[in-house]
């Protein structure tokens, strides 16, 4: 493995469920894992409602994916950047996103999402070495 | 530079491996470092060597075949994008118990892994998607 | 240091380009390409937003898209440079980091 430690951020802005690109931008999380970089996601746009509550894809027949997103804490991911303004923007709140979680070395979980406004997601994007757009 | 190379859509319904194409061919005139080549998501079906475009456009195909064996490219397929789209090499059809194979001279199969590692290695990584 | 922006969808196709220049820093540049060249036509919908991005930011076009779509430099918002691939490299490279706004 490289000793480089670069910050990744995964840029989600795409809906779920719709195409395929929130899904295998999932798949290179969990990947990505393996390689120990510092690594954060972000939704924005549409993107935020890959993290909305009470997904259910049985009558569509496709994929429901939603539940990895709240097993990332044990890949090393600990930080999901949700925008403030994305989700009001949709009728959206935080109550309308699913509870992730990470452990940490105390007895207490930590929540992952760290909402965020938009002028601190563009100095969040500012600060990064590799952004994955999706 | 170092630069890595993402391309999200496949041949022809998008512009993105055109994009790509040529953004790679200028970054190689002006003398800089192609890393890897990585196609994710539809950009696997630009490996499938089973194409026959008009005659009169352009072969999405046999561009990046060529470009990748004049410059010796790392042109990389996602294994798991491909199994999904039906891209294989031989190998692969092997293990899959698939009746033949399909991928392109100059394109590999390999694994998710190379793209994390391209934006490990590149001083650049550069998207083309839809 | 500073971001590369590539916006290539039309901005009245989705608003990649309205949440780009959303997340623009002063010192980034903004390159349009493919169908986000649309979004430069002097006189559309999208000039105010371009004009009021470029009071930070350098807005770029690359120009073999533009011809493609038969849209001449003299068209396109004032202040905006047309570049080629070569030009898209050399941003590339003086940038940090590439963004793309797809």
């Amino acid at each position: 493995m490289s000793k480089t430690n670069k910050k990744f951020l995964y840029v989600n802005r795409k809906a779920p469920h719709g195409s395929i690109y929130a899904l295998e931008a999932i798949e290179v999380v969990l990947i990505g894992a393996a390689f120990e970089q510092q690594v954060s996601l972000a939704f924005l746009d549409d993107g935020v409602y890959q993290i909305a509550r009470g997904q259910n894809t049985k009558q569509i027949g496709t994929k429901n994916f939603a539940n990895i997103f709240k097993a990332l804490g044990d890949y090393d991911v600990r930080t999901m950047y949700v925008e403030k303004e994305s989700l009001a923007e949709r009728g959206l709140d935080v109550s309308d996103l699913m509870e992730i979680t990470h452990d940490t070395d105390d007895a207490e979980d930590l929540p992952s999402i760290q909402l965020v406004d938009r002028a601190e997601m563009a100095r969040i994007m500012a600060d990064q070495d590799v952004i994955l757009s999706y | 530079m170092k630069f890595g190379i993402v391309v999200n859509e496949g041949p022809y319904t998008h512009q993105a491996s055109d994009t790509a194409w040529n953004f790679t061919r200028a970054a190689l005139e002006a003398g800089h470092e192609i890393v890897r080549v990585f196609f994710y998501h539809d950009g696997v079906n630009n490996a499938t060597r089973l194409t026959v475009p008009p005659q009169d456009d352009r072969n999405i195909q046999k561009n990046w075949s060529e470009l990748g064996e004049k410059h010796g490219l790392d042109m990389i397929v996602c294994i798991a994008a491909a199994q999904r789209r039906g891209i294989l090499d031989a190998d692969e059809a092997k293990r899959q118990g698939k009746d033949s194979d399909n991928i392109a001279p100059g394109f590999r199969i390999s694994g998710l892994g190379q793209l994390i590692d391209a934006g490990i290695v590149a001083d650049r990584l550069v998207t083309f998607g839809d | 240091m500073s971001t590369l922006h590539t916006v290539n969808k039309s901005p009245f196709d989705r608003p990649s380009l309205a949440s780009c220049v959303a997340h623009c820093l002063p010192g980034d540049s903004i390159l349009l390409i493919e169908d986000g060249v649309l979004g430069a036509r002097n006189g559309s919908a999208s000039a105010k937003m371009l004009v009021d991005a470029m009071a930070n930011c350098k807005v770029y076009v690359l120009g073999p898209d533009a011809t493609a779509r038969g849209m001449a430099p003299d068209a396109m918002v004032t202040g905006i440079e047309t570049i080629d691939y070569n030009g898209f490299v050399e941003l590339a490279v003086n940038h940090k980091r590439t963004q793309s706004w797809l």
